[in-house]
C-alpha cells in the first residue's frame, strides 16, 4: 500500500466560525485546529470522533462548501496540487463525492432518476445511470420513485449511486450508516470497500470505532477538533499498539474490551484547555502537557501527545 | 463582550421605541384640547414652521390634530391588543389542557374569526354594538387574537408533554403550580411578544374602520378620521392633510413593530448570537 | 384513490359547514344589533308615507317579533334557495346587487391577487437566494415598510401623485362620471380600475414576499441543498433544480390562503377609490344598516375564503408527490 499514490494529503488543516454581532464585531470560534489526514489511492481512511465534534466540517471543507461565516486554513494537497476554490469547484461531484448519510440530503420532490442525473437528459448520463443502478441490482423503476418512496434496503444503494456519476477518486462517506443494525452496515460498508479496491481512496467519517475498524486500513483519532492519532487499523487489536491516551480509552470502550468509559465531556471549543485538549481527562497529564504538542511518528503512526512511546 | 453589546443595541432600540410612543401618547393627551381649536385667521396654511403638518379648511393645527389623534390610536391600540392577547392566552392554553372537545371547538372557532375577513369582521361587530368606540375595541380585540392562540396552543402542547413536567407530574405536584410554575415562565416570553406584535395590527385595524366611518364621532380627531376627511380636499390640492398624518402613523406602526422585533430578540436566547 | 375522494368530500363538507356557522355567527352580531334597520332605513322619511298595510307586510319580512332562531333558519333556507332578500338601500334583490359589484371586485381582486403573488414570489425568492444582501435588505425593509402602512392611506397617496398631481389618471369612480352607461369603453373602465389594482397589489406584495422569503433561506440552508452544491450543481442550477420547485408549493398555499387579506384590503381600496365594488358596497350597507346586504356580503366573502383555503389543501394534495402517492393527509 505504501507504493501507492498519495491522494489526499491534509496538513494542519482548521475550520473556525466567524461571527458577528450588530456593531460589527466578530469572534472566531476554531471548531477543528492541526487536524491531519492523508489518503492514498486503493485506501480505506476512517475518521473517527464523537458525535458533534465537527467532524463534517472535515467534508465540507475538502468540498469548499462551508458556510459562509467560515474560514479554514492549513494545507489541502488534492493529487499533487494545492485544492484551491476553483479546482474543489470543478471536482466536486465529479472526482470528489460525497455519500450523505441519509434520504433528508435527497430533494423530497424530486424524482430519484433526474436528481442523480443533477437534472440532465441526455443518452450518455441517462446510460450511465442505468448501469449504476444494474450494479446494484436497483430495477429501473426506482428512478421513477421519489426519495419517501424507497424501501429501507434501496435508500443505501440509491446514495452510494450518486457518487457514481462523474468518475470518483476521492469519496467521502460522513456517517453512511446512522442507526443501521451490524449486517447493514456490513453491507453498506463493502460497497465503499468495492470502490476503494478499485483504486479511489476513501474517507470514511464516523463517531463509531467498531465499524470503522471492520473495513478501514487506517483510523485517524479525533478529539475535540484535533486529530490526536493516526495508526494502521490493526493497531487497534490491542491496546499496547496504540499510541495515545484518548485511543486506548476508545479502545477500553468497545464492547469487547469491557465497555469501560472514561469520566468527563469532550472540552467545549471556547472553553480549550491549555497545550493538551485531552489533558484534563487524561492519567497522565502532567505540567508539560499543558505546553505545545507536536505531532510526532511513533511506531509506524503519527500521535500528538508527548508521552506516547 | 460582543454578546452584551448585541444586547445593548436591542435595549437600546426597544427602550427608543417605547420612549417615542409614550411621548406621542402623553403629548396627543395633554394636547386634545388643543386639537379642536379652529382659528379662521389661519385656515388652509401649508407646512411650515409655525405649523410643521400645515393647518386644515378650519384652521386647526395639523400637528396637533395628529399627535392627538395618534394618541388616541395607540390607547385603543394598546387596550383592544391587551384584551385580545389574554383571550388568546386564554383560548389557547384551554384548547391545548382541557380535552379533545374543547380544543376541537377552539379550533373551530379560530377557523372562523379567520374566515371572514378582518375588516368585514369589524364592520359586523361593529354593526352589532351599534358603532361607536365600544364597537371599535371589541371589534379589534376579537379579530386579532387567533394567530397567537394558536401560538400558545401548540406552546402549551409541547410543554405538556416535556420531560420535566411529565416528571413533576408523577412526582405529584398540584395542576396549578405546574402551571404557575414551570409554564408560565415559559409561555410568557410567548405572550409578551406576541402582545407587542399585535399593537400595530390593532392600530392600523383601528385607524381602517374610523377611516370607513364606523368607529369614532367625526368630532373625534382620530387619525382615520382626519385622513378621511382629508378626502374632499384632495382634489384641491391641500396634500399635507393627507400625507403627514398618514407619515406619522406609518412610522409608529413601524416603531411597534421594530419594538416587537427587538423584544423577541432579547427574549429568545438562540437568536442572541446570531 | 378512494382516500383521495374521502379527503375531498371532507374537506368541501368542513368548508360549507363553515360556512354555515360564519353566517350564524354573522346573523347573530347583526340580530343583538341595538340598531333597528327598519328605522334606520324606511325609517324616517319612507315609513311616514307607507300605508300600514306596507309597513305590516315588511315588519312580516322582516320578521320583526318571531323569535331570532326562527328568524335565522327563514332567512338561511331563503339563502340556500337563492333568495337573499331584497337590499333596503339599493331596492333591488341582494343577489342582483351583489353579482353587478362582485363582478366589478373581482376585476380588481384578480390582477392584484396574480400580481401581488407573482412579484411577491419572485422578489421572495431573490431576497432569500442572497440572505443578508443589499437586495435582501432592500426587499425585506420594503416589505416590513409596506406591512407597516395602511391600505387606504397608501391609496391616498397614489391618488395624490397620480390623479391630483400628475393628472394621468381619473379620481374615482369605476366609470366616468355623467356618462351614459353604454357609452363606457373598455378602455375607461381600465383607466379607472389601474390605481385601485395597484394599491391593492402593493399591499399584498408584502406578506407573500416575507413568507416566501423565509421558506427560501430555510431551503437554501437545507441539507438537500447542501448535497447539491457537494454534488458540483451550481447555484443557478440549485435554483432550477431545487430551490424553486420546494418554495413553489408553500407559495401557492400562500396565495391561497391571501385570499381573505385581498378580501379585507378592497375593502378599503374600493371606499378610497370610491370604487363601485363588492368592498365598497359592504361599507355602504353597513353603514346605512342594510342587514340583508350585509349579510349576503360577508356569506360570499366566506365562500371565497374558505374556497381558497379548500383549492390550497387539494393542491397540495395534486403537486405534492408525499401526499398524492403516499397517501399521507396534509
Amino acid at each position: 500500500m505504501e507504493e501507492k499514490k498519495v491522494i489526499l494529503d491534509i496538513r494542519n488543516f482548521s475550520v473556525s466560525f466567524e461571527q458577528y454581532e450588530k456593531g460589527f464585531q466578530k469572534t472566531k470560534l476554531p471548531v477543528i485546529r492541526d487536524l491531519d489526514v492523508t489518503v492514498h489511492g486503493g485506501e480505506m481512511v476512517a475518521v473517527v470522533g464523537s458525535s458533534g465534534s465537527g467532524k463534517s466540517l472535515l467534508a465540507h471543507g475538502i468540498l469548499g462548501i462551508l458556510p459562509y461565516n467560515a474560514s479554514m486554513g492549513g494545507e489541502l494537497i488534492y493529487d499533487g496540487a494545492a485544492l484551491t476554490k476553483e479546482r474543489q469547484m470543478a471536482l466536486r461531484g465529479n472526482e470528489i463525492v460525497l455519500v450523505p448519510q441519509s434520504l433528508a440530503f435527497l430533494d423530497p420532490l424530486m424524482k430519484i432518476g433526474p436528481q442523480i442525473r443533477k437534472g440532465k437528459k441526455d443518452r450518455a448520463s441517462k446510460e450511465r445511470l442505468n448501469q449504476i443502478f444494474a450494479g446494484y441490482h436497483l430495477k429501473e423503476e426506482v428512478q421513477g420513485l421519489y426519495p419517501f418512496e424507497l424501501s429501507g434496503g434501496m435508500n443505501r444503494r440509491v446514495l452510494v449511486s450518486t457518487a457514481l456519476m462523474g468518475t470518483p477518486r476521492l469519496v467521502i462517506a460522513d456517517e453512511p450508516t446512522p442507526g443501521l443494525h451490524m449486517e447493514m452496515v456490513r453491507r453498506v460498508m463493502s460497497h465503499f470497500r468495492e470502490l476503494a479496491d478499485k483504486g479511489a481512496g476513501v474517507l470514511l467519517i464516523t463517531h463509531d470505532l467498531e465499524q470503522a475498524l471492520e473495513v478501514a486500513d487506517r483510523v485517524v483519532v479525533f478529539y475535540a477538533g484535533t486529530t490526536v492519532e493516526d495508526a494502521p487499523a490493526s493497531d487497534f487489536r490491542s491496546e499496547e499498539t496504540l499510541r495515545h491516551p484518548y485511543s486506548k480509552a476508545l479502545w477500553r470502550a468497545l464492547p469487547q474490551n469491557g465497555l469501560q468509559f472514561i469520566k468527563g465531556t469532550q472540552p467545549y471549543v471556547k472553553e480549550l484547555p491549555k497545550g493538551c485538549p485531552f489533558g484534563p481527562r487524561c492519567e497522565s497529564c502532567t505540567e508539560q502537557c499543558k505546553g505545545e504538542i507536536p505531532s510526532r511518528e511513533v511506531r509506524g503512526g503519527r500521535v500528538r501527545c508527548i508521552h506516547a512511546v | 463582550m460582543k454578546r452584551v453589546n448585541g444586547r445593548i443595541m436591542t435595549v437600546f432600540f426597544f427602550a427608543l421605541a417605547v420612549l417615542f410612543l409614550a411621548a406621542v401618547t402623553a403629548a396627543g393627551w395633554v394636547f386634545s384640547e388643543e386639537a379642536l381649536v379652529t382659528d379662521f385667521s389661519r385656515k388652509n396654511l401649508g407646512p411650515g414652521l409655525q405649523y410643521l403638518f400645515g393647518t386644515d379648511w378650519l384652521g386647526r393645527d395639523m400637528f396637533i390634530r395628529t399627535l392627538t389623534g395618534l394618541s388616541m390610536s395607540i390607547r385603543i391600540g394598546i387596550l383592544a391588543a391587551g384584551v385580545s392577547s389574554v383571550l388568546a392566552l386564554l383560548l389557547g392554553t384551554m384548547a391545548a389542557t382541557m380535552g379533545k372537545t374543547v380544543d376541537a371547538v377552539i379550533t373551530w372557532v379560530i377557523d372562523l374569526v379567520m374566515g371572514i375577513p378582518h375588516i368585514l369582521l369589524l364592520i359586523l361587530i361593529s354593526y352589532a354594538l351599534g358603532k361607536g368606540l365600544k364597537g371599535v375595541v371589541v371589534g379589534v380585540a376579537l379579530t386579532h387574537w387567533t394567530s397567537l392562540a394558536r401560538v400558545i396552543r401548540g406552546e402549551v402542547m409541547q410543554l405538556k408533554e416535556a420531560l420535566y413536567i411529565r416528571t413533576a407530574r408523577k412526582l405529584g405536584v398540584g395542576g396549578f403550580e405546574i402551571a404557575w410554575k414551570h409554564m408560565f415562565p415559559h409561555l410568557f416570553p410567548q405572550f409578551l411578544v406576541g402582545l407587542i406584535l399585535t399593537f400595530p395590527h390593532a392600530i392600523l385595524h383601528e385607524a381602517s374602520i374610523t377611516f370607513l366611518g364606523f368607529g369614532l364621532s367625526p368630532e373625534q380627531p382620530a387619525v382615520g378620521i382626519i385622513l378621511s376627511e382629508s378626502m374632499k380636499y384632495l382634489a384641491m390640492g391641500r396634500w399635507w392633510l393627507a400625507l403627514f398624518p398618514g407619515l406619522f402613523l406609518v412610522f409608529t406602526v413601524v416603531l411597534f413593530d421594530v419594538a416587537g422585533e427587538n423584544l423577541r430578540r432579547l427574549m429568545d436566547p438562540g437568536s442572541v448570537h446570531i | 384513490m378512494k382516500a383521495h375522494f374521502i379527503f375531498i368530500g371532507k374537506q368541501t363538507i368542513r368548508m360549507l359547514l363553515l360556512t354555515f356557522f360564519v353566517s350564524l355567527a354573522a346573523f347573530i352580531l347583526i340580530s343583538i344589533s341595538p340598531i333597528d334597520p327598519l328605522q334606520a332605513n324606511v325609517g324616517q322619511v319612507a315609513l311616514g308615507s307607507m300605508s300600514p298595510e306596507q309597513i305590516a307586510k315588511l315588519e312580516a319580512y322582516w320578521g320583526v317579533g318571531e323569535p331570532p332562531a326562527e328568524r335565522f333558519f327563514t332567512w338561511a333556507g331563503d339563502f340556500f334557495r337563492g333568495d337573499m332578500g331584497v337590499s333596503l338601500l339599493y331596492r333591488q334583490p341582494v343577489a342582483k346587487v351583489i353579482g353587478v359589484k362582485l363582478v366589478n371586485s373581482l376585476w380588481l381582486m384578480a390582477i392584484a391577487w396574480l400580481m401581488s403573488g407573482i412579484a411577491g414570489f419572485v422578489l421572495g425568492v431573490l431576497a432569500g437566494l442572497r440572505e443578508g444582501s443589499l437586495l435582501d435588505k432592500l426587499i425585506k425593509g420594503y416589505s416590513l415598510l409596506i406591512a407597516s402602512t395602511p391600505a387606504f392611506w397608501l391609496a391616498l397617496v397614489l391618488l395624490m401623485v397620480f390623479a391630483v398631481w400628475l393628472k394621468i389618471l381619473p379620481i374615482g369612480l369605476s366609470v366616468p362620471i355623467g356618462v351614459e352607461a353604454s357609452g363606457v369603453t373598455i378602455a375607461d373602465r381600465i383607466r379607472h380600475a389601474i390605481l385601485p389594482a395597484v394599491t391593492l397589489s402593493i399591499t399584498g406584495i408584502a406578506n407573500i414576499t416575507l413568507h416566501t422569503r423565509e421558506k427560501m433561506i430555510e431551503i437554501m440552508e437545507s441539507d438537500y441543498v447542501l448535497f447539491a452544491r457537494a454534488r458540483g450543481e451550481s447555484t443557478f442550477e440549485i435554483v432550477k433544480n431545487h430551490a424553486l420547485r420546494n418554495v413553489l408549493l408553500p407559495a401557492l398555499t400562500l396565495q391561497f390562503a391571501s385570499i381573505s387579506e385581498i378580501f379585507g384590503g378592497s375593502v378599503l381600496v374600493e371606499q378610497t377609490f370610491s370604487y363601485p365594488g363588492l368592498g365598497q358596497a359592504a361599507v355602504t350597507a353597513g353603514l346605512g344598516s342594510d342587514v340583508p346586504l350585509l349579510l349576503g356580503i360577508t356569506v360570499i366573502s366566506a365562500l371565497f375564503v374558505f374556497g381558497g383555503n379548500l383549492t390550497a389543501n387539494l393542491l397540495y394534495g395534486i403537486i405534492d408527490p408525499r401526499i398524492r402517492r403516499g397517501g399521507a393527509r396534509a
